[in-house]
């Protein structure tokens, strides 16, 4: 069994035992979603115009809400320094970390979206594109989240600051992931920016767990 | 119980197994490594130089323990120890090559630190199981069920860890030391929280360690717990005189 | 590079430009305002509104070349701990920032004008906004933990992980821009005639010596707020009342 295989067992079965926080996650994207037909009004071509950006929006700040645990409590109680010390890759260990976050909040978020999606009236076109970017673009959200969470491990107002350091930087997969969506339901091809998005991931996926890899070893220097 | 174990090995498909080709067990019952040393170390903490030109040396089967009054630098030594916090001078060696490898050295000890890193939603066994995994690369019943025994726990073995005391998490820490063999630990302050029995306990599991050709290193008040081991006053490495923030200054 | 490391030896040169970089500073004001704000031509399409871009186009490009700064110098501080390329790029950011703001307040001024709105989501104006909030993350991060160093750490990563982000956030936002808002004036692609790059080259010049001016003073303040936190730092670590931490 490897390093990585065990702590992606460990983390499931973690999520699994505390499932009240995926729940949670799930919950702020439902309620964060309906607050906007009270804030822009509930006629149905105003809110299917925005649908897709709405839902992208609400993703993104309630992963960004679940990301701020990744590595805290593991850091708190002592886990941290013993997985640095695993005696391998702590890249490896921070991938497997990751896709345990993003298997336990973003699938969740992949899966709520198309009932969201009703209630912003989404055209029937955008419904496969909506899930199919969310399931390329939530990885990178994932990772890109875990660097930001593994820099502010110890600050005082690691949430808050955690939004200020990785908002900015989810702005592409923001733009990409609506465009997919807008793309569809006028009528033209969704296929570009779903390859962007793929695109986006494998580079997250490639330079996110060396950097907070490294963030995380500094943390407990 | 044994379907607790069972379940902890990961039997996702989709998951690549990624396997570690070093070999991180040691063979037979005994430790075949060298002496543990350090030479001219010095650590700087939030700028002020905590100690420097401090040496230390282990030999298989022996054991060190650090004193000094608080703030000298005890766990800053032991974290430099583990390759954690990086020395601002100085170097270490293992068996008389140099320690540059972190994760290679990270292979060859086990470190309690203050903090029990103890999963309270899991079970007794399932924490064990988890650094048994992560450690050996396997999960054997019978060792961990040792283990357990050795600090007294095995009643208590599928109860979630967060109905356990302080002393008892911290039993379930030391019992780490017992899952998969490693030729150094590192200790830091072990004896807290723990009553008799257990002080015995981890005597004798420092015992059998040091005579398998394991080393150690406590960082500690009372010693009762370590015979025959070296002492090191991390105090006297302490600057006499105020440090500024660089030596290379004035 | 290495005897930079030092920071007396760096303090020593930086001494020796202070005066000159101020001095030019004050010249190339002195000489680039006017020109710049009275005596350049006026623009045949946007008349006298065309001046701003003398005060917009050199802060967006000292933006850009502080951020490289900093990342240069953050770079170098994770891999030889140098203290002084931590120091360079801790106190370049407030000023990197502020020429951010810079740039997009006389941005927001040619809109008005130009566009008949202070802001419209121009590709440029978009992308200097998102850098601008990057700037006050890399800040806020590095004054965020307990430990100065731990801060110094943090942020150099941030750093360094905002400098692989910042070419895709541009190279998105301008697709981005191409998608949604095809008619409106860009501020980016009108001919620069050859009577414009004298005011430009001189504020260009004043923006970059204006910097170096202000990083020296700054430096001096760091270092010795370091003295005196190290110096503090000492008397706690002798005195007994240290021995109740840890």
């Amino acid at each position: 069994m490897s390093v990585f295989s065990t702590v992606l067992a460990r983390d499931l079965r973690l999520a699994l035992r505390q499932s009240a926080d995926s729940l949670t996650v799930v919950a702020f994207f439902a309620i964060a979603t309906v607050l906007f037909p009270f804030g822009v009004g509930p006629e149905a071509n105003i809110l299917a115009r925005i649908a897709g950006g709405v839902l992208w929006v609400t993703a993104l700040l309630a992963a960004l809400l679940s990301l701020d645990r990744v590595f805290t409590v593991d850091f708190e109680d002592g886990t941290l320094d013993q997985l640095i010390l695993s005696g391998e890759s702590l890249s490896l260990v921070v991938l497997a970390k990751v896709i345990a976050h993003w298997l336990t909040t973003g699938v969740p978020l992949i899966i709520m979206s198309p009932v969201l999606a009703v209630t912003l009236h989404l055209p029937a076109e955008g419904y496969a594109p909506l899930m199919l970017a969310l399931l390329l673009g939530t990885p990178t959200v994932s990772l890109v989240g875990a660097t930001g969470a593994a820099l502010v491990l110890g600050t005082r107002r690691g949430g808050v600051l955690l939004s200020l350091l990785v908002l900015p930087l989810y702005i592409p997969v923001l733009i990409f992931g609506t465009a997919a969506v807008e793309a569809a339901v006028t009528g033209r091809s969704a296929g570009p920016m779903l390859m962007v998005l793929g695109g986006l991931m494998v580079l997250a996926a490639s330079l996110s767990p060396w950097a907070t890899a490294a963030a995380l070893r500094q943390a407990v220097e | 119980m044994s379907c607790e174990i069972n379940s902890t090995a990961p039997t996702l498909p989709l998951v690549a197994r990624f396997r570690s080709a070093m070999v991180r067990r040691m063979s037979g019952d005994g430790f075949t490594s060298g002496r543990f040393s350090g030479e001219g170390l010095a650590c700087r903490r939030g700028g002020r130089l905590v100690f420097a030109g401090l040496h230390f040396s282990v030999a298989p089967g022996g054991a060190l323990v650090l004193r000094g009054p608080n703030g000298s630098g005890k766990t800053t030594l032991l974290r430099l120890m583990s390759g954690l916090t990086p020395s601002s001078s100085g170097h270490m060696a293992w068996d008389g090559t140099p320690v540059d490898d972190r994760d290679a050295h990270a292979a060859r000890l086990r470190f309690v630190t203050h903090l029990d890193a103890v999963k309270p939603a899991l079970t007794i066994m399932e924490n064990l199981a988890f650094w048994m995994a992560l450690w050996s690369g396997k999960v054997e019943d019978t060792v961990i069920l040792k283990a357990m025994e050795a600090l007294d726990l095995q009643r208590l073995s599928a109860f979630p860890a967060r109905l356990l005391s302080a002393g008892q998490r911290h039993r379930l820490a030391l019992a780490r030391l017992m899952v998969a063999p490693a030729p150094l630990w590192l200790l830091d302050e072990p004896g807290n929280a723990l009553d008799d029995a257990s002080l015995t306990a981890l005597a004798k599991m420092i015992a059998d360690h040091r005579a398998r050709g394991g080393m150690v290193v406590v960082a500690s008040h009372g010693s009762a717990f370590v015979e025959g081991g070296m002492t090191l006053d991390v105090g006297a490495f302490s600057p006499k005189t105020p440090a500024h923030w660089s030596e290379e200054e004035e | 590079m290495h005897k930079f490391a030092n920071p007396t030896q760096f303090m020593r040169i930086a001494n020796a430009i202070f005066p000159w970089a101020a001095g030019l500073t004050v010249i190339l004001f002195l000489v680039g305002l006017p020109i710049a704000l009275v005596t350049s031509p006026a623009d045949y399409q946007q008349g006298e509104t065309v001046r701003i871009f003398y005060l917009h186009v050199p802060a967006a490009y000292m933006g850009v070349m502080v951020y490289a700064i900093i990342a240069v110098n953050s770079a170098a501080y994770l891999i030889w701990r140098h203290p002084m390329a931590n120091l360079v790029a801790r106190a370049s950011a407030p000023v990197g920032a502020v020429f951010t703001a810079l740039c997009l307040i006389c941005g927001m001024l040619w809109g008005q004008p130009m566009w008949g709105t202070f802001w419209a989501w121009d590709a440029r104006l978009t992308s200097t906004l998102i850098m601008f909030f990057i700037y006050l993350g890399y800040m806020a991060l590095g004054d965020a933990f307990e430990d100065p160093e731990r801060g110094d750490r943090a942020a150099a990563i941030l750093a360094l992980v905002g400098s692989i982000n910042l070419p895709i956030i541009k190279f998105s936002v301008e697709w981005w821009n191409t998608l949604h808002q095809p008619s409106i004036t860009s501020m980016q692609g009108f001919s620069v005639d050859g009577s414009m790059l004298t005011p430009l080259f001189l504020m260009m010049g004043a923006y970059t010596t204006f910097y170096i001016s202000v990083l020296i003073l700054r430096l001096r303040g760091e270092l010795l707020a370091a003295k005196i936190r190290n110096a503090r730092m000492s008397q706690v670590a002798i005195s007994p009342a240290a021995q109740l931490a840890e």
